[in-house]
């Protein structure tokens, strides 16, 4: 292919002075448009290739860059469906004309979007066709020898001469070694020394790239045969990690069921507490549950506690605490006077204050069913605005609930909200006065329902917990993938490469020093310096060879660096390194 | 009085002084620009009340006492507001040390403290400049963000000390957080050079170079002190992204979530990466890339203000 034969350097090099990997773009060359155009269509093959120059030329690059940052942002001003399902079905109901135009194009799950994904996977393959031919192109300078030395050191972005006494072997070889010591690679040719140095700089530029990439598989990886599930416990029962057993599970299309880890763990206390201090009152400030794990049938059970940035990690799988909530505690005895629900009833937290919605449902009840559907308030007050929580612990708590009733029904087997009461073939219970009969329970309190229909008892409260049971397979991989970017992205902008030669003749019964020197990068600092004292180590300076040191003495005020060598690459670049 | 009212004061008296120095530094500019003109018109006058002498116009030999009067004027406005800035760092500094000590953490735990502290960086990266390289052309926009920026933070931001909520107890949140300070201190200082740039760039191209647009450095000079700054905030950039990706896997069980934090950071580590690239790319470099870093900095600052304030997320605690 083209790119073999022009490595990127040189393209870059005719349309500008400057390097071209100051980042290292990882693109291939722009040369001129490839596309033979005008008079007759392009064969199949030809037309592909001028599909993959252009995909992978660096302005395609940049573009499909930019298209991603903006692509992004709908999904951070939006609602997004997979973490927040009720927000964009509130938002669909506020603005439907726009949300169901932004519903159709993927506005709302913006990072599963077939034109997202087209987005960046056209980036990757714009990268990998960039990696390959360039870790060529580097695997090549890496075995050459460093590039011949100009013929004119003088017009090198610094320069400085001396005089030595020593024959021209002798200071050659001087100045192989001291360039040695500066960890130059060093190439002695007849009568000159050509030294260069900073080739990590590419090597992390070609690291970083191909991190992404690979970061890119262990996300793949993560999400095909991952899973993440959530499950309610409250406090004093147990839960065992089977499929069922989990409140909702997102797994990708290569997860295996059969291959949880058979680990059972129980709550034996979950402790809350919260700031009751003027300042940030009710921010929470300690969240601990403490388990007891065992970690497959007939091992031995241990505790743990488990907290926010503390997850439980057993069999490849990882427990986490990510919320909590009330769970009244509640007896129901129906019109025939059984017992007819009897237990804990977790709530779901509605606000900051734990202001908890939820359901009872008492379908045992004979000769009619009960149910009831409320509010628990962990610090309960009745205002203008009615019952509602005022701190998240409980210090006041309280259940407010209607009642509803009905003719026992066959077990359909239908699932249904724990969390909400389907009301339908439900009437609900009014009081004499034609009002929905309101239960307001204390802990011990009873109520009892009119007309002999029953009574319901607040036997106390329970806290629960949400574990999220979660597997994530390429982890390790994910993670040393950014450390390897992160790693590769400093030695990229970092390393400075750097080339000096040495050249040396005799004259006048002396031997004539020249040091030339040139940065292969923008942003550093010290060629002057360290050509000057390379040429004061090798022999005598002269005075004469004074341009860097006229520079050296604006350079001082001026930030030391880009100007004056900016200008020198024009006439200084033309080494023949990058072309073989 | 407590800690917590000394970093108040402080922080406020900071704010203020930094206002003092940015007067200052305008006037430094604006002194530089009616010298400019005054020579131009001055110089045939002298020539005209003058001993006579057939003196250039356009390069006087002899210093005009009154340009070298104006230049000293701008000379002493400059450093002013230097020893200004000098003063409000040092306020500054106490503030922020106090309100670590009245909250006995590091104070990186609100938008306030983040604020406060990165704009501590901000400008300690001026002052380094000034003191070790004499370069003090940052002075007027530094001085200026850290006005408005200090500003917001103890009318918009403030929320009085308190402890942490426990989703910040990590030690990958010290990482992530001081990361994030010091590299959108990094970004801040590559974008108020990258807007010194431009203007600088545009006088060059028209051959118009006047007032204290003189005294910058060169734009090619200010282009790389931008990107510099850039190049040192991009890996800590991906490091910030990477240490809170790590965080999230240990609070939350996933490292990446979509939530609109990370999704903000993100497109802003996109932005700043085509500006590592544009600068590299014929057609893109110079202008296009600055005003590319500039629109990186606008994502860092909705990311880090509208993110917080307009849209819910995971990153919504603490108050503010």
């Amino acid at each position: 292919m083209s790119r073999d034969t022009a490595a990127p350097v040189d393209s870059t090099d005719t349309t500008d002075a400057v390097e071209p990997d100051v980042v290292g773009g990882v693109s291939a060359p722009q040369q001129g448009d490839p596309a033979p155009t005008g008079a007759r269509a392009l064969r199949p093959l030809e037309w592909l290739r001028w599909l993959w120059t252009n995909l992978t030329s660096m302005r395609t690059a940049l573009a499909l860059l930019l298209l991603l940052a903006i692509a992004a942002v709908p999904g951070a001003l939006l609602p997004q469906r997979p973490t927040q399902p009720f927000e964009v079905s509130s938002w669909i109901e506020q603005n439907p004309t726009l949300g169901r135009f932004y519903d159709s194009i993927g506005f709302f799950d913006v990072y599963s979007a077939p034109w997202f994904a087209a987005i960046y996977l056209l980036l990757f393959l714009s990268l990998i066709g960039c990696i390959v031919p360039r870790t060529r192109v580097y695997l090549r300078a890496l075995r050459a020898r460093p590039p011949r030395t100009p013929r004119n050191l003088g017009r090198l972005p610094a320069s400085a001469t001396a005089t030595a006494d020593e024959a021209v072997a002798d200071v050659l070889e001087r100045a192989r070694v001291e360039l040695r010591r500066q960890r130059f690679r060093v190439d002695v040719r007849d009568d000159s020394v050509a030294a260069e140095r900073g080739y990590l700089r590419e090597a992390g530029n070609l690291v970083f790239h191909l991190s992404l990439v690979v970061l890119l598989v262990g996300l793949a990886w993560g999400a095909l045969a991952g899973y993440r599930a959530n499950v309610v416990v409250p406090v004093g029962q147990g839960f065992a990690n089977t499929i069922t057993s989990y409140d909702d599970i997102t797994s990708g299309g290569r997860f295996d069921p059969e291959s949880l880890a058979p680990f059972a763990l129980t709550v034996d206390r979950f402790t809350a507490e919260f700031e009751t201090g003027p300042v940030q009152q009710g921010a929470a400030r300690v969240f601990e549950a403490d388990l007891t794990v065992t970690e497959e049938p007939g091992a031995a059970p241990y505790p743990y506690r488990l907290e926010v940035n503390k997850p439980l990690a057993v069999g490849g799988t990882d427990v986490h605490l990510i919320q909590h909530g009330y769970a009244p505690r509640v007896t129901v005895t129906d019109g025939d006077g059984n017992v007819s629900f009897s237990g804990v009833v977790p709530f779901l937290p509605q606000d900051g204050n734990f202001t908890s919605a939820g359901a009872i449902k008492a379908w045992d009840s004979r000769p009619e069913q009960l149910a009831f559907q409320g509010f628990f308030l962990p610090t309960a007050v009745v205002d203008e605005l009615g019952p509602r929580s005022v701190f998240p612990d409980a210090f006041e708590p309280q259940l407010f609930l209607n009642a509803w009733y009905g003719p026992p029904r066959e077990e359909n087997g239908v699932p249904e909200n724990v969390y909400s009461l389907d009301v339908t073939g439900l009437t609900q219970i009014t009081s004499a006065d034609g009002d929905p009969f309101r239960i307001r329970l204390e802990p011990g309190q009873t109520v009892e329902l009119p007309d002999g229909r029953g009574s319901i008892t607040m036997d106390g409260w329970e806290r629960w917990v949400k574990l999220q049971i979660s597997r994530t397979p390429g982890l390790g991989l994910t993670l040393g993938a950014v450390v390897a970017a992160v790693t590769g992205l400093c030695l990229s902008l970092f390393v400075r490469p750097r080339r000096i030669w040495v050249r040396a003749r005799r004259e006048d019964g002396g031997t004539l020093v020249e040091v030339g020197g040139l940065d292969r990068a923008d942003a550093r600092t010290g060629l002057d310096e360290q050509v000057d004292e390379l040429a004061q180590t090798l022999g005598t300076r002269e005075d004469e060879a004074s341009a860097p040191a006229q520079d050296a003495g604006r350079g001082a005020n001026d930030d030391g660096s880009s100007p004056r060598r900016a200008e020198g690459h024009d006439g200084g670049r033309d080494d023949g390194g990058e072309r073989d | 009085m407590d800690f917590a009212e000394v970093s108040n004061t402080a922080m406020v008296m900071a704010a203020v002084v930094y206002l003092f120095a940015a007067i200052a530094h305008a006037g430094e500019w604006s002194a530089a620009r009616g010298l400019d003109q005054r020579e131009r018109r001055t110089s045939p006058a002298q020539e005209l009340v003058g001993a006579g002498g057939p003196g250039t116009v356009e390069q006087p030999e002899a210093p005009d006492p009154r340009v070298e009067r104006a230049w000293l004027r701008v000379e002493k406005l400059g450093r002013s507001g230097v020893a200004l800035t000098v003063v409000a760092f040092a306020v500054h500094a106490l503030a922020v040390v106090t309100r670590g000590l009245a909250a006995d953490r590091f104070p990186w735990g609100n938008m306030y403290e983040f604020v406060s502290t990165s704009l501590l960086f901000v400008v300690a990266v001026h002052l380094v400049l000034v003191l070790r390289a004499g370069q003090r052309w940052l002075g007027l926009l530094a001085t200026m963000l850290a006005t408005v920026g200090l500003g917001l933070a103890v009318t918009v931001f403030y929320v009085d000390v308190a402890p942490l909520v426990p989703s910040l107890h990590s030690t990958w949140f010290l990482f992530h957080i001081v990361a994030a300070a010091i590299s959108g201190a990094a970004f801040n200082v590559g974008a108020l050079a990258s807007v010194l740039y431009l203007v600088k760039a545009r006088a060059e191209r028209r051959g118009d170079v006047r007032g204290y647009l003189a005294r910058l450095p060169s734009a090619k000079a200010i282009d790389l002190l931008a990107y510099r700054a850039h190049a040192f905030a991009f890996p800590l950039w991906t490091f910030t992204i990477a240490a809170g990706a790590i965080w999230a896997q240990f609070a939350w069980g996933r490292f990446w979530g979509w939530d609109p934090k990370e999704t903000m950071s993100l497109v802003t580590w996109v932005l700043y990466a085509v500006y590592l690239h544009a600068r590299a790319t014929a057609g893109w470099r110079g202008t296009g890339a600055a005003v590319i870093a500039l629109v990186g900095v606008a994502a860092y600052w909705f990311n880090f203000i509208g993110i917080n304030l307009l849209v819910s997320g995971l990153h919504s605690y603490a108050g503010i």
